[in-house]
Order: C-alpha cells, then structure tokens, then sequence
C-alpha cells in the first residue's frame, strides 16, 4: 500500500512544524512573564531532544521496529508533558478575563505540545495499525492496545479543554473529576447498581427472552401461527416500545417489578422473531437427512434446528443486553423508590451534580459492556463451528 | 414434496376461498384478531375488580352484560379496551384542529420533525464515519471498536442530562432532541455502511483496477452503488431508532409538547386511554417512517436497474 505511506509522511512534517512552534512560542505569557518549554532545566532538554528523534523517525517512510519504539517513547513524553502542565494552565482561564481566542494565543506554545503529543500518538496508532502480528499474544496486544490510545486520548483531550477554557462545571465536568467522584460514592452507586442491574435488568431480560424463545418454539409447531405472527412481530420490534414504562409502573407500582415488566415486553419480540428465523435456518437437506435418520420432532430440534438457530438467539440476546439496560433506566424516570440508576440521573440532574451523573453513566456503559461482552464470549464458546469465528 | 410440485404443475386451481385462508394476509389477521381478544380479556381481568368495588359502593345491581359494558367503559381503566382507545385516537387526531395542543397530530409534528432531523443528520454521520472507516486502516482499528462499545452504553439514559444541559446553556427545542435521534441512529447506519462499503468482491475490485479506475472511480462506480441495499436496511433500523430516541428526549423537557409528553403528562394524572392513544399514534409513527424507508428504497433500486425482488 504506496498510498498510505505516503500520506503517513505528512503527519511527520506537521509534527516537526508543531514541534518548532512548540520551543519557540511561549507556554505561557501571562501579564509580562513568557514561560518557554527549554528554560525548565536540563529535562525540559532532554524530553525536548527525544522528541525530535521521534519526530525525525516519523518522518522516516519505512516501518521499523527501532523507530516505532522511538515514536512511541516520543509521543508518551510529550503526553506526559502534556499532562504535566495543565494544571498551570488551567489556572489562567478563571483569573484572567481573556477570550477563547486570546486564551489560545496566551499559551500557543502548550497548545503547539497538544497537537505535536496527538500527531505522535497517531503517528503511532498509524505504525501500530499497519503491523501484520503472526502470534495470537500480539495481535491481541495490537487489537486492544491501537483503540485504548485513541480512548484515552479522547478523555484527555476532554479534560484539556475543560480544564484550561474553564468550561462552565454544569455543563461538562472534566473526566478527572467524574473519576474523584466515582470513588468517593461507590457505595451510593453500589446500591443504584443492585436495585437497577441485579433486579430488574437481569429479571426482565431472563423472562423476556426466555419466554420469546419459549414462545418461537411453540409458534414453529403451528405454521399458519408462525405466518402470521412474523410480519406483526417484526412491526413491534420497530415500535417505540419504552413509551409503555409509565403505563407499567402505573400497573406493577414504583419498585424494580415495573422496571422489569418494561424490560421483558422490549426483549420479548426481538428474541421472539430471531429464534423464528433461526428455526428456519437449518438447510432442507440436512432436514431431509435427519428425517432419513428416523428422527422424531424432538431429535431433529435438539440436534439439528436448535445449534443451526444459536447465532440467531445469540445476535437477539446481543441486542437485548443493550435494551434491557435502557428500558430499566428509562423505566425509572417514570418513579421509582428513592434508589436506581435512572431515579439517580434525573434527579442530580435537577441538582446540577453532573459529575455524579456522569458517574452513574460510566457505572451503566461499564455494565451495559460487561453484559454485552459476557454475551459475546458464551456466543463464541457455543457457536465455535460458525464461519464468523473461523480464523481465515 | 406434493404431487403437484413433482408433476411440475402449478398446485391444481385451489378454490378462491382455500387460498385465502392459505393467504398471508388471512394469516396475519388472524393473529391481529386473536390479539384483539386477548386485549379485551385482559382488560376485563385488570378492570373488573374496580367496577364491583365501584358498584358496591353505590350498591348498584347490574346484570352481567350492563356489568361487561360498564367495565368496558371506565374514564380511568387499569387497560383501556381497544375501542376506547380507537375512539379517543380517533377524536383526538380528526376531529380537533391540528394546529391545537389539544389534538395529537399537533404532538406527532413535534417529534415527527425532532426525529427526522436526528435521523437525517445521523445517517449523514454514519456514512461518514463509514467512508473513512472504509479508507483509513488506522481509523478502522481505533474508531470502530469505541462504536461498537458505543452502543452498549445505554444512551437513552443520558438523554435528560443532555435535553436538561443544553437548556442550561441557552439551546432548547428542536436541536437537542435531535442530537440525541442522531446518537442513537447513526450506528446502524456506520456499521451497515462499512460492511456495504466492504461488500463487492474481490474480482470487482480487480476488475476496476484493471480499467486503471482512481479510488474515487472505485469508490463512486462501485463501493456506493454495491452498499445501497445495506443503507437502506439499516436506515430502517435508525428511523426507527430515531423515533425512540425523539420521544424519551420530550419526556425531561417539562413536558411541553410531543408524543413523549404527552404520555408523561397522561402518567401523572393517570389518564390511560390518552396514554394508549398517543402509543398507538407512535407506533403508526414508527410503521410510517419505516414503510416510507422502504417505498424510497425500492424507488431507488428501481431507478438503479435491480430487478423488482
């Protein structure tokens, strides 16, 4: 691929521009005083000194190992230095009545760090993306490792902003903050994650697709059912059905039984259908096959039409895993008990205590994912035959 | 195996009547009846028991069909009966003037319009993302995996907190609502956009290059018009998504106008017939929007040559 090497170069020579304007630009110039990068001693020249070795490897078009070392170790320094001066930036934002634009102009060489750290950073995840790893140890690093750089410098992108505009606290909290927060009221957030996940979620998605897929199977037997039933399941499916929380909770009252009500009638359909599609999957000759066997009803769905179906139940449990937690959630702003994830999101809303909203989220997306990934993982344990598990 | 199917005849004239219980349509109306039944028995289980506490109260003999069509016919029923609610989705979207707060085609244009911003400017996103996913190695490696994990974050729950912020800094109305449809359908769409992108064989792509064909030849003559069934699959998932995602983000907003208000509003003074009539005109909602998705594509595949499936 000549297309991406070449395109790869430019990076490299933006990187070199950054790094110029970072040593000549002050970092700070707050009143009379100019703070540079090189006047803060004889590490300041040291990190400075590595970085341009990593930027010159940069702009080297070969990848080789030495020089993605040096870009790595060349992008870690310069985040680290990134990191390590925030703070004195953000102290400029909130004494000083200055404007978005001449805050920038106030601190372009900091600003000229940020973008020469990012360009590093991708430089890397670029290099790293490119590698053909031959064992499994190392792609899996690889596979993990190139997307946990592009998230974490998402969140300290995040915190950067935040912290040195001194964005309002109401509208975004810095992810440090969240962090502190998280912490300090786990078990707040311990007795939330009980009544909403351990309760409802698991409840309503255990009775949910477990009686879709009980139902599918009963539906199969009757095929004049099964014909009419698929076009009215697959339109339900498409309905908002989270708009009937406050009609549940009018009916099974504030605790998590109303919440899960929500979360079985929004599981029921999707696994409903999916296993019907499943049930179908099976190949005409294969059915004929264990007809030839001799195979009663049962046999045939037990060892033919049940494993073909398994990647249809899974994908309907996949997609379940994120609808439970949503229509547990959403459930809750209809009233609750004073306890749940979602009753805590709406009313520190009302409070203004974003960050432990935003603290409440991470505890949701880190559960919503173990769920997700929990799923996944039985999905591949059970259905290891599937061609989309094959290694090519 | 039949003997007309082996004799290769088509199945020897059914009457009229058999091939209309054999029909699709007979099928599904069936069902749609059997639901019907199912409804009214369970509102008669649910209201019932208030009916014989009201009658008894003011010590009311009635005979078990005036009883039946007293519990069919509560103000505030446990489950409203279907033709309650027909009536009152009727008299609530025909008989009153639309441009009036009281009539739910009033509500239905309030989130019709936020759900159709969300949705065209996440789909919009979604190719996008698809296209540079499709292009760049390295976005591939590092974006698609925060998109998938994107999506196993319940976003819905932050919908109040985005509607109530966005308020805070000024921006209220149609924008936040659509920011959080946008959210929620810009996913199928990038997902079903890459795999499009990815889907024309590798001999296709042999043949292109052996015409000498630029990547944006490729692109334009190939990939877009190869990925055309697979956007417009997912575009029925994001409208839908889109709808549902415009009426949680009306539930925060004080309730002021919309489906999703309307139901709140309905759930704080426990008028359920109101809140079956305005689920009832969400979902017709939801069958729209999809169906208009589907009528677009089958214009467009159309006007592309594919045979009429």
């Amino acid at each position: 691929m000549s297309g991406t090497r070449r395109e790869a170069v430019w990076q490299g020579w933006v990187a070199l521009l950054a790094l110029l304007a970072a040593l000549a630009w002050p970092l700070i110039s707050a009143g009379g005083a100019r703070t540079y990068l090189l006047s803060a001693g004889s590490n300041a020249v040291l990190a400075a000194l590595l970085i341009v070795v990593a930027v010159v490897a940069g702009l080297g078009a070969a990848a080789s190992s030495v020089g993605n070392l040096v870009i790595l170790l060349g992008a870690a320094v310069a985040t680290a230095w990134v990191i390590h001066l925030l703070p004195s930036i953000a102290l400029i934002a909130p004494a000083s009545q200055l404007g978005r634009g001449e805050l920038i102009a106030a601190t372009s060489g900091f600003w000229a760090l940020v973008v020469l750290a990012w360009l590093l950073s991708w430089l890397l995840v670029r290099r790293l993306a490119e590698i053909e790893a031959s064992r499994r140890g190392a792609r899996f690093v690889l596979n993990i490792s190139v997307p946990l750089i592009f998230g974490l410098w998402i969140v300290l992108f995040w915190e950067l902003v935040v912290r040195s505009f001194a964005v309002p606290f109401v509208i975004l909290p810095p992810p440090s903050a969240i962090w502190t927060r998280l912490i300090t009221s786990v078990p707040t957030l311990a007795v939330d994650f009980r009544q909403t996940f351990l309760k409802a979620v698991l409840a309503g998605y255990a009775i949910g697709c477990g009686s879709g897929f009980l139902v599918a199977i009963a539906v199969d037997r009757v095929p004049f059912l099964k014909r009419g039933l698929l076009p009215v399941g697959n339109l339900v499916s498409a309905l908002p059905l989270v708009a009937i929380a406050p009609i549940m909770v009018m009916w099974f009252g504030f605790d998590w039984q109303s919440k899960a009500a929500v979360v079985v009638a929004m599981t029921f359909f999707p696994m409903l259908i999916n296993t019907l599609a499943g049930l179908a999957a099976s190949e005409t000759m294969e059915r004929d096959l264990m007809h030839t066997y001799a195979a009663n009803y049962r046999q045939s769905l037990l060892k033919l039409r049940l494993p073909a179906a398994l990647p249809f139940i899974f994908n309907a449990l996949k997609i379940n895993s994120t609808l439970a937690m949503i229509g547990a959630i959403v459930a809750e702003f209809f009233g609750t008990p004073i306890v749940g994830m979602g009753f805590r999101i709406s009313t520190e809303v009302g409070r203004m205590n974003t960050d432990m909203v935003w603290a409440e989220i991470a505890v949701a997306a880190l559960a919503g994912s173990v769920f997700y990934g929990v799923v996944a993982l039985v999905e591949r344990a059970s259905t290891f035959w599937h061609p989309s598990f094959r290694q090519p | 195996m039949s003997a007309a199917t082996i004799t290769g005849s088509l199945p020897a004239r059914a009457s009229l009547g058999a091939r209309f219980v054999g029909s699709r349509f007979f099928a599904v109306a069936v069902v749609v009846i059997g639901i019907v039944i199912v409804w009214y028995a369970g509102a008669f289980l649910l209201d019932a028991p208030f009916q014989r506490y009201l009658d008894s109260r003011a010590n009311v003999e009635r005979t078990p069909v005036e009883f039946l069509r007293a519990t069919f016919n509560q103000p505030k029923p446990t489950l409203p009966t279907p033709h309650q609610v027909a009536v009152d989705t009727f008299n609530s979207t025909i008989l009153v003037n639309p441009t009036k707060p009281s009539s739910l085609l009033f509500h239905a244009w309030v989130t019709l319009s936020s759900t159709l911003a969300g949705f065209i400017s996440g789909t919009l996103l979604g190719v996008l993302i698809a296209v540079g996913i499709v292009h760049l190695k390295s976005l591939d490696k590092s974006l698609m995996p925060w998109i998938i994990s994107s999506q196993t974050i319940p976003i819905l729950a932050i919908a109040p907190m985005v509607i109530v912020v966005l308020a805070a800094v000024g921006v209220t109305g149609l924008i936040p609502k659509a920011l959080i449809s946008t959210y929620l359908s810009f996913f199928p769409v990038t997902v079903g956009m890459v795999k499009g992108l990815r889907s024309p064989a590798p001999i296709h792509l042999d043949l292109m290059r052996t015409y000498n064909s630029s990547r944006w030849q490729v692109f334009w003559k190939l990939r877009v018009p190869a990925s055309l069934p697979f956007l417009f699959t997912s575009m029925k998932v994001a409208v839908a998504a889109a709808l549902v995602g415009a009426i949680v983000a009306e539930l925060p907003t004080g309730a002021v106008a919309g489906i999703g208000a309307k139901l709140l509003v309905g759930s704080y003074y426990s008028q359920s017939i109101q809140m079956w009539s305005a689920l009832v005109v969400g979902s017709l909602m939801a069958a729209l929007l999809v169906t208009a998705v589907g009528i677009v594509e089958r214009l467009v595949t159309r006007r592309m040559g594919a045979r009429p499936s």
